[in-house]
């Protein structure tokens, strides 16, 4: 009898292997792909290597004036020079450490919420937003307690558009979900008003809100009582934002089945308590990535208190490139301005994605 | 289910009934809103009078004495507040209309090249969507101007192409071509020709239905399209006449202009708002499922028909609705001109004729309708077009 021996394996064929065959794959599959691929690569070359030579290899980063720059790269020396301004705006130099503490206390004492296992997260998290808000007004506006009082007008950089978007979203969460109820109620009257409130504000652009709250705001009110800027502007965002929260919740409620609804009822529960222990847990729950996004657009569209004279982070920048000792250092300005408001933006997408996929439990409809 | 309301019920309990309740909770709420309202006009009424301030509409007549960097319509400084307004309005519209135009073609373009199985392209698509869509829109127009534009060298110093086009910091100057006697000839010509290619359209359309042949339509469309103008071009003379930019002392005479401002703002929202859009096209193009594609390819469908008869139909629907509040996004960014001073709508009526004027109420009540308005129209207009184009369920 014979005996077969089997001869080893060909190796694969040297195209469809390694880095040969992931080219041939990914970049020149076709004559088409090809061409593409050559034209991405020379846009790439076109911007990736002047802009590096720009922003690292010919920039200037220390200094004190605008005269040591002058390799004719990136003049970095300008933010550095500025960083007080961009975050803490007019803020008392002396008294900035009452905004790092209330930054820190945030970080410190937010970090729990985002340990899974944390118990009594909820009781943790409601006692958080209530003790928080008054210890950071305490801690940034001051007044009684011991801490001289420096008043918003002083307020200005990263501090005031982190102070904004976190009011903002604060004030339009709750005032959104009541929007949001009022939309799915059964009395008519009712859901024309949130139906009209919701629409309204959804239809016009936040400019006209803040020219609104910024005019419009001291002639609504009666003599003697008044707002000041700040005040004026949270008002307009928070109403403009809860629109948008309130359809964001609508999805939500939407999504949970009729038999939830149905289910609460025939245990006994009025309204207040099928919607506050039944619904809302699981509504909220599936549109939570929607409402990071709200937050998102939130924090974006927190520049635009620059139409009103307040000094956010962006109108601090674009103060400082008007100072004539650091003339045409706009670019600089503005790009580290976009890397800031990326950085948050960014994080917090992606932290939206990430719940996405943690909070997917296969109830969405 | 009768029962509850036949059985006469106990005394006491009508504030449990769940009717009464409702009828009770809507009255309060009418009356909080009318009382609200009520209050507040009171107020304005009161601050009004102490202020000296008129209402109503008679300044819309007044002069309004100041100059307008770019208008589509015939202004000066002696025209009225009135036509100020309708200055800013299509100011607005033009910006919003270029912005979207703009925006769903580079939208599409990017959306398309993010699920590209080329992987340089998809990796440039996806860099580009996360980079632009997480920097503030006034960021972008900041930058585009006061960085960009405003950097550009002087008139006298001005970047030109082939003599015709000039780029330099009062803007981009072109020819602008003005129409000649023999204009109405050229664009009969054209109406003519358009006609003839969708007779010609319609007839191969009944014909392949009826018969199965196919008759490729640019085989005659093209001719016909060049032929026909080219004739009137031929026979009566050229139609237009091109008025080119010249260098006169400091700035550029003649010719068209777009002035930063527009460009800046135009740049800017185009290029935020085609990263929204790509991810809308992407996921629509996601949502068509893969089996599609292979049942299109079974059925001996070439790939660009498969992508023009059965993917893009089918990504359309789950594009079109978040396409719609891109657009209603784009439109009211447009009013984010405020910031660099393009005179749209918010920045001319809502600042300049509210600061001279100080009629405060009517002049935010006029804008903020306006921008109601544009909202409600483009809401209607895709949501029709996404009544044609949604599925018909047999």
């Amino acid at each position: 009898m014979q005996i077969h021996t089997f001869k080893p394996d060909m190796p694969p064929p040297l195209l469809s292997v390694g880095v040969l065959g992931w080219l041939r794959a990914n970049l020149f599959s076709s004559w088409f792909n090809s061409l593409l691929t050559l034209f991405a690569a020379y846009l790439v070359w076109l911007i990736i290597p002047p802009l590096i030579q720009w922003a690292l290899l010919d920039a200037d980063w220390v200094g004190t004036t605008r005269e040591d720059c002058t390799s004719g790269g990136a003049c970095w020396v300008f933010v550095q020079q500025r960083i007080g301004q961009f975050m803490y705006g007019f803020y008392p130099t002396e008294l900035r450490w009452r905004v790092n503490t209330s930054l820190w206390l945030a970080v410190i004492g937010a970090a729990p919420l985002f340990i899974p296992q944390m118990p009594r997260k909820a009781l943790y998290g409601l006692s958080f937003l209530v003790v928080y808000p008054l210890l950071a007004y305490w801690l940034l506006h001051g007044g009684f307690f011991g801490l001289a009082t420096v008043p918003t007008s002083q307020w200005g950089g990263l501090m005031l558009t982190l102070v904004i978007a976190a009011v903002g979203i604060a004030g339009a969460l709750p005032l959104g979900i009541l929007l949001a109820l009022g939309r799915r109620s059964n009395m008519p009257a009712i859901r024309v008003i949130c139906v009209t409130f919701i629409e309204f504000w959804r239809g016009v652009p936040l400019i006209t809100v803040l020219f609104m709250s910024s005019v419009m705001l001291p002639l609504f009110l009666p003599e003697g009582l008044s707002f000041d800027k700040l005040m004026r502007a949270l008002i307009g965002v928070i109403l403009f934002q809860s629109a948008y929260i309130a359809e964001v919740v609508r999805g939500g409620l939407q999504a949970i089945p009729k038999g939830q609804y149905e289910a609460a009822a025939a245990m006994g529960l009025g309204y207040w308590r099928m919607m506050g222990l039944v619904i809302l847990p699981q509504a909220l729950k599936l549109v939570i990535p929607g409402i990071v996004n709200t937050f998102i657009a939130l924090f974006k569209d927190t520049s635009l208190v620059i139409i009103i004279g307040l000094f956010d982070l962006l109108n601090s920048i674009k103060q400082a490139t008007t100072d004539p000792a650091w003339l045409g250092m706009a670019t600089e300005g503005y790009v580290f301005a976009a890397l800031i408001f990326w950085i948050f933006c960014f994080g917090m997408s992606r932290y939206s994605q990430h719940l996405e996929r943690k909070l997917d439990t296969g109830h969405k409809r | 289910m009768q029962t509850s309301a036949n059985v006469p019920r106990p005394a006491g309990s009508v504030w449990t009934d769940p009717k009464v309740r409702a009828w009770l909770f809507q009255i309060l709420a009418v009356i909080a809103i009318v009382a609200l309202g009520w209050f507040l006009f009171d107020n304005t009424q009161t601050n009004l009078a102490k202020r000296g301030i008129t209402s109503g509409f008679s300044f819309l007549n007044n002069s309004a004495g100041f100059g307008i960097a770019q208008h589509l319509i015939d202004y000066n400084e002696s025209h009225t507040y009135g036509r100020v307004f309708f200055v800013g309005l299509l100011n607005t519209l033009l910006v919003s209309v270029i912005g979207i135009v703009l925006a769903t073609l580079l939208g599409f373009i990017l959306g398309v090249a993010r699920l590209s199985p080329n992987w340089l392209i998809s990796k440039l698509a996806t860099i580009y969507i996360e980079t632009f869509r997480n920097i503030p829109p006034l960021l972008q127009i900041f930058f585009w101007y006061f960085a960009v534009m405003l950097s550009l060298p002087g008139p006298r110093a001005s970047m030109g192409v082939a003599e015709t086009f000039f780029l330099n910091s009062r803007g981009l100057y072109m020819p602008a071509p003005s129409p000649t006697d023999s204009f109405a000839t050229f664009f009969g010509a054209i109406v003519v020709a358009i006609i003839g290619v969708v007779l010609l359209a319609r007839w191969s359309k009944a014909r392949f239905e009826a018969t199965g042949k196919f008759f490729p339509i640019s085989l005659g469309a093209v001719p016909l399209l060049l032929i026909l103008p080219g004739l009137a071009v031929l026979l009566t003379g050229n139609p237009l006449q091109w008025s080119m930019p010249e260098l006169t002392g400091f700035n550029f005479k003649g010719g068209w202009v777009l002035i930063p401002e527009l460009m800046a703002l135009t740049l800017a929202l185009t290029i935020y708002t085609a990263a929204f859009i790509a991810e809308n096209v992407r996921s629509g193009i996601m949502a068509v499922s893969h089996g599609q594609t292979e049942a299109a390819r079974s059925l001996g469908l070439p790939a660009g028909k498969t992508l023009r008869l059965v993917i893009i139909p089918q990504a359309l629907r789950v594009i079109i609705p978040p396409l719609t509040s891109q657009y209603l996004n784009l439109a009211k960014n447009s009013s984010l001109a405020a910031g660099i001073g393009y005179p749209d709508m918010v920045s001319l009526f809502a600042g300049t004729v509210l600061n001279q004027t100080g009629q405060a109420i009517e002049v935010i009540a006029i804008t903020m309708s306006v921008y109601l308005a544009i909202s409600i129209s483009i809401s209607m207009l895709m949501n029709w077009y996404n009544k044609r184009i949604a599925l018909i369920e047999r």
